[in-house]
């Protein structure tokens, strides 16, 4: 079957957009030619910092031929009717259209065959269509047809585009369409400069071939493995490391379509800047990779650079250049940081009376002193001394005030602890400067050291709180200021340094602090439902049930956290045993039975059953499981011994199958009846000890 | 080219740099301008480009504009750092099919070869609140070192550019640093000569670094300056209301470029008041409100005006 070629040829793409502007090609051409009946074999798209490339292969020639029938009037209709239908479907006279009889009347029905148009047709309609509503994050006019509305607009100038379509074995035909101007055709260009001559090609093979010749690599993933791989080797031939970097590497390779890898240095005076500002400033600005000594793990005054040509002089033009710019970078950067130290961090806390945090929550400097004074309450919590938690809330967010977090806002709270040591902090007050931003996602670290954690904890308690207060929940996939992330980073401070807060109060806490007057009754409880969702989201993508969580919270006064997470991983292993199977199923047929008896009566059966009334064994047997089984329950929960609760519950399974075996619990006798449907009620409520079992699924 | 005399040329002299970008625009059909009479901060500032970028006419210049910004200034003790410098700019409308091309070879002309040199053209979407105007394309790099812009303008004050306009800004006196291969602006050989007939950029500009660095920081006087922003503004706003005239069956507009001169003169002041500290961060933005507002309201006379408007 034939394949499709196709490019787009144009000015530089940013490389951010390469990408998904690959993706969205083929997305965009495969499900317009599913849609059309065109079912390919497979597509692969490609993009270059000029074009964007598609290959589409094992498409059929034709569009398969459709067949409808199509209801016409009755027979006997008036004629306006009769003729209305033939223009419709196409027929010449009634003579070939089929009759359909019906009890209501026999009426004529129309056979029509549409045949299927050749795919090169179809694909010719397609593409200009596609091309004219590409998902660009960004696009443009451009040149003299710009005067013009209607204009195609594109992500920067397109200059051509290449289309083909036939069998491997045959010379392929051009896809014939253009785009505002532009005609499709077969002809491409190489590298800018190395080889920039019109090149003709027929098909993917000899087009990615060709290109290739003319120092063009297509494929992304390519040319991102020659970079890694010669940055490594020119590294290694120094007895150096790479610091690798995929999200500088991502964007290095849309900035060439011929990678060359060289390496530069720079003066060693520069050593004395954090490792992480050098990285910083030849990484942001310069774009170049930085390389470390593996003995220390110290930064060298290396860089790897990748350019664009091979230069005839070896690329020492180029070196040479990368060098000279990279001096005076670091040069500011290294006069950023000395000028930085010269001031102590508290002299910096003024101005933030000067910021505003939130117009309606007040200035930097406020929401500082919060945080503070609520560290300090969480801090004997958390084991961390209050004086230090105190001293770190003060200074932690003092670094944004800083020239180099000016110049490199990614290094903020890494830069606060640098200076607060430089400054004669104590280690732990100077690590809650980096560590209280953290964990700033689901996969980031979370901080150990008591007083980073009780002054991350404060930081994101006042920060829900604070837009709790003003109403600015995040709804749908709106987040502005990042609250999901924020719960997500006080739930995991809890639960993986195993510490037991009551949420709610701190809750509290954080809401009396604000100047802004907030409901402190209701406003908890949203918020825990709030962390409770968020807790939910956590579990499930570690693997858990989310339903567990639902069945364990439904409880009520949940609020510590980390008991709730016990719970719900005691439950779990639970419901995964016989044991536990058995049980959730018993007590859901006990639940079921009662619901519907109770819908039958009209009314409940709470109260406890009348032992004077049991007939049989099995009810005495369960009573006394189920009492027994309480006790034992409520005890280990008690003792927060969750695992001990189940294994408690897991006694009750016996005598529910036997109850269930052997007792019928519509007796005859209502009162009998009544009493047994207390006892399965009480089936109910002993499991309750540990977990909503009606919440829980299956 | 080759029978220019070593001191004219492009890497020996920062003006035989300037000349030879000059020949090399005018070759292309420029028309070579000189600096607009006015403190800017930036050659797309001069109406050359502003106002002419609008409207259907075609339009091809180039030309040097210096350009102020007050609060870079470092009393001439940063390598690279001035509060005055110079811009060389290219407009082209429509903007042709080759400009890429074209501003290659410029390079070319000023010595820079793109066979031993890294070029690149690195995303850079152009946004100037002040002028209410937005384009897209990139920063060009030479071995890492950025050196122009290169912007295809989508509107400029307000107005939608049909058609749209290509527009390169160069920064001179870092290209002609690194042409030369000097690491300070004011060791830039000016005129090209060697001895006691070199005159360098530091001969010509340094003093003028200093005392206007004290100057936008220190002296301005502010009191005067929020004055001069507060008439601009209404000598603005006046000639753009006497300049409607009824012709016919259209409007138009007969006073566009004085009041557009009013327009450049407050956001200069506004820069100068910025460098003195005495604007706030939410001041600020009404600040550049108000420019842009000048600006739009300009560029809304200048489609009314005989060069501006569609024939």
């Amino acid at each position: 079957m034939p394949d499709l070629l196709l490019e787009l040829f144009s000015e530089e793409i940013p490389a951010r957009m390469q990408a998904k502007a690959a993706d969205d090609l083929r997305r965009m051409v495969t499900d317009k030619l599913v849609a059309e009946g065109l079912v390919y074999e497979g597509a692969k798209a490609f993009a270059t910092p000029r074009r964007l490339a598609l290959t589409v292969h094992g498409i059929p020639a034709r569009q398969p031929d459709l067949k409808s029938e199509r209801r016409g009037p009755k027979m006997g209709a008036p004629d306006a009717a009769v003729q209305g239908f033939l223009k419709a479907t196409g027929l010449k006279s009634l003579d070939e259209a089929k009759i359909q009889k019906d009890p209501k009347g026999d009426f004529y029905i129309a056979l029509i065959e549409k045949p299927g148009r050749a795919a090169i047709d179809v694909i010719a309609e397609m593409i200009p269509v596609i091309i004219r509503t590409f998902p660009w994050p960004k696009s443009m006019r451009w040149g003299a047809r710009s005067a013009k509305s209607g204009a195609l607009t594109w992500v920067r100038p397109l200059h051509a585009i290449t289309a083909t379509f036939g069998l491997e074995t045959e010379e392929p035909d051009v896809v014939k369409f253009a785009v505002d101007g532009i005609e499709a055709g077969q002809t491409t260009y190489g590298h800018r400069f190395m080889a920039p001559g019109a090149i003709s090609v027929r098909r993917f093979e000899d087009y990615e071939a060709k290109l290739k010749a003319a120092k063009v690599i297509l494929d992304p993933q390519a040319r991102k493995d020659i970079i890694l791989e010669d940055a490594k080797e020119l590294a290694f031939a120094q007895g150096l490391e790479l610091v690798e970097d995929q999200v500088l590497l991502d964007e290095v390779s849309g900035l060439v379509e011929w990678p060359v890898v060289m390496m530069g240095s720079f003066e060693k005076e520069f050593l004395v800047i954090p490792d992480e500002v050098i990285r910083a400033t030849i990484r942001n600005n310069q774009k170049c990779f930085v390389v470390k000594d593996p003995k220390t793990g110290k930064l060298t005054n290396k860089f790897v650079l990748t350019a664009n040509i091979e230069a005839p002089d070896g690329g020492k033009t180029i070196v040479a250049g990368n060098e000279r710019v990279i001096r005076p970078r670091l040069s500011d950067a290294k006069f950023f940081y000395e000028t930085d130290l010269k001031t102590r961090l508290e002299d910096r806390l003024p101005k933030f009376e000067q910021i505003v945090f939130h117009e309606k929550l007040g200035t930097q400097a406020e929401r500082i002193k919060r945080i503070e004074q609520l560290a300090a309450e969480i801090a004997p919590l958390v084991g961390a001394d209050v004086e230090k938690t105190k001293r770190a809330a003060r200074l932690a967010k003092a670094d944004l005030l800083t020239e180099v977090v000016g110049e490199f806002p990614e290094l903020q709270g890494l830069m606060g602890k640098y200076y607060a040591l430089a400054q004669g902090e104590d280690a732990s007050v100077a690590a809650a400067s980096e560590e209280h931003w953290k964990p700033q996602g689901p996969t980031d670290r979370v901080p150990t050291d008591p007083v980073s954690v009780a002054v991350a904890l404060a930081d994101k308690l006042d920060t829900l709180a604070g837009f709790w207060a003003i109403d600015e929940k995040p709804t749908g996939s709106k987040d502005p200021y990042a609250l999901r992330r924020a719960a997500l980073g006080a739930i995991r401070l809890i639960v993986e340094n195993t510490l037991r807060l009551p949420i709610l109060k701190a809750a509290k806490s954080a809401l009396l602090g604000l100047s802004v007057k907030a409901d402190a009754e209701t406003l908890p409880s949203d918020l825990l439902a709030f962390f409770a969702d968020r807790l939910k989201v956590q579990l499930r993508d570690q693997g858990a049930r989310h339903d567990l969580v639902d069945a364990v919270f439904s409880l009520g006064g949940q609020d510590d956290l980390l008991l709730v997470v016990r719970r719900v991983e005691a439950l779990g292993k639970f419901l995964d045993s016989d044991d536990g199977k058995n049980l959730l199923a018993g007590t859901k047929r006990a639940s079921n039975i009662l619901a519907i008896e109770e819908k039958k009566d009209k009314r409940t059966f709470d109260g406890a059953p009348d032992a004077a009334l049991y007939k049989l064994d099995e009810e005495k047997i369960l009573a006394k499981a189920i009492d027994q089984v309480k006790a034992e329950a409520s005890a280990a929960v008690a003792k927060e011994d969750f695992a001990g609760a189940m294994s408690a519950m897991a006694k009750l399974r016996p005598a529910v199958d036997a109850f269930f075996d052997k007792v019928k619990v519509n007796d005859d006798d209502p009162k009998v009846r009544e009493n047994r449907l207390k006892l399965l009620n009480e089936i109910r409520a002993a499991t309750r000890a540990v977990a909503d079992f009606s919440r829980v699924e299956g | 080219m080759d029978a220019l005399p070593d001191h004219m040329r492009p890497e020996r002299s920062f003006q035989g740099f300037i000349l030879a970008l000059q020949r090399f625009w005018a070759e292309q059909g420029c028309v070579i301008l000189q600096p607009y009479d006015m403190e800017m901060g930036a050659g797309t500032f001069h109406p050359a480009t502003t106002l002419r970028a609008l409207g259907p006419k075609p339009w091809n210049a180039a030309y040097v504009q210096p350009s102020r910004r007050p609060k870079d200034g470092r009393y001439g003790e940063n390598p690279n750092r001035m509060q005055h410098y110079y811009q060389f700019q290219v407009i082209m409308k429509p903007s042709p099919p080759n400009l890429q091309d074209l501003y290659l070879k410029s390079l070319a002309a000023i010595g820079i070869d793109a066979a031993v040199h890294d070029i690149r053209f690195v995303e850079d979407d152009w946004e100037s609140p002040t002028l209410g105007a937005w384009g897209l394309g990139w920063e060009c790099w030479c071995d890492g070192m950025e050196v122009s812009q290169f912007t295809y303008f989508q509107q400029v004050a307000g107005v939608e550019c049909a058609p749209v306009a290509g527009e390169l800004t160069y920064g001179l006196e870092r290209l002609a640093m690194y042409v030369q291969g000097v690491d300070r602006v004011y060791d830039l050989n000016f005129n090209g000569r060697e001895g006691g007939e070199k005159v360098t950029y530091g001969d010509v500009f340094l003093q003028a670094e200093q005392e206007y660095s004290r100057h936008n920081f220190e002296y301005a006087d502010t009191a005067m300056l929020f004055e001069q922003f507060r008439m601009a503004e209404e000598a603005c706003r006046k000639y753009l209301a006497a300049g409607w005239r009824e012709g016919g069956n259209q409007k138009e507009h007969l006073m566009a470029l004085p009041a557009y001169d009013q327009c450049i003169k407050a956001s200069h002041v506004f820069n100068l008041l910025d460098a003195r500290g005495v604007i706030s961060v939410t001041e600020r933005q009404s600040y550049i409100g108000r420019v842009r507002d000048l600006a739009k309201a300009c560029g809304d006379a200048w489609i009314h005006t005989e060069t501006g408007r569609a024939v």
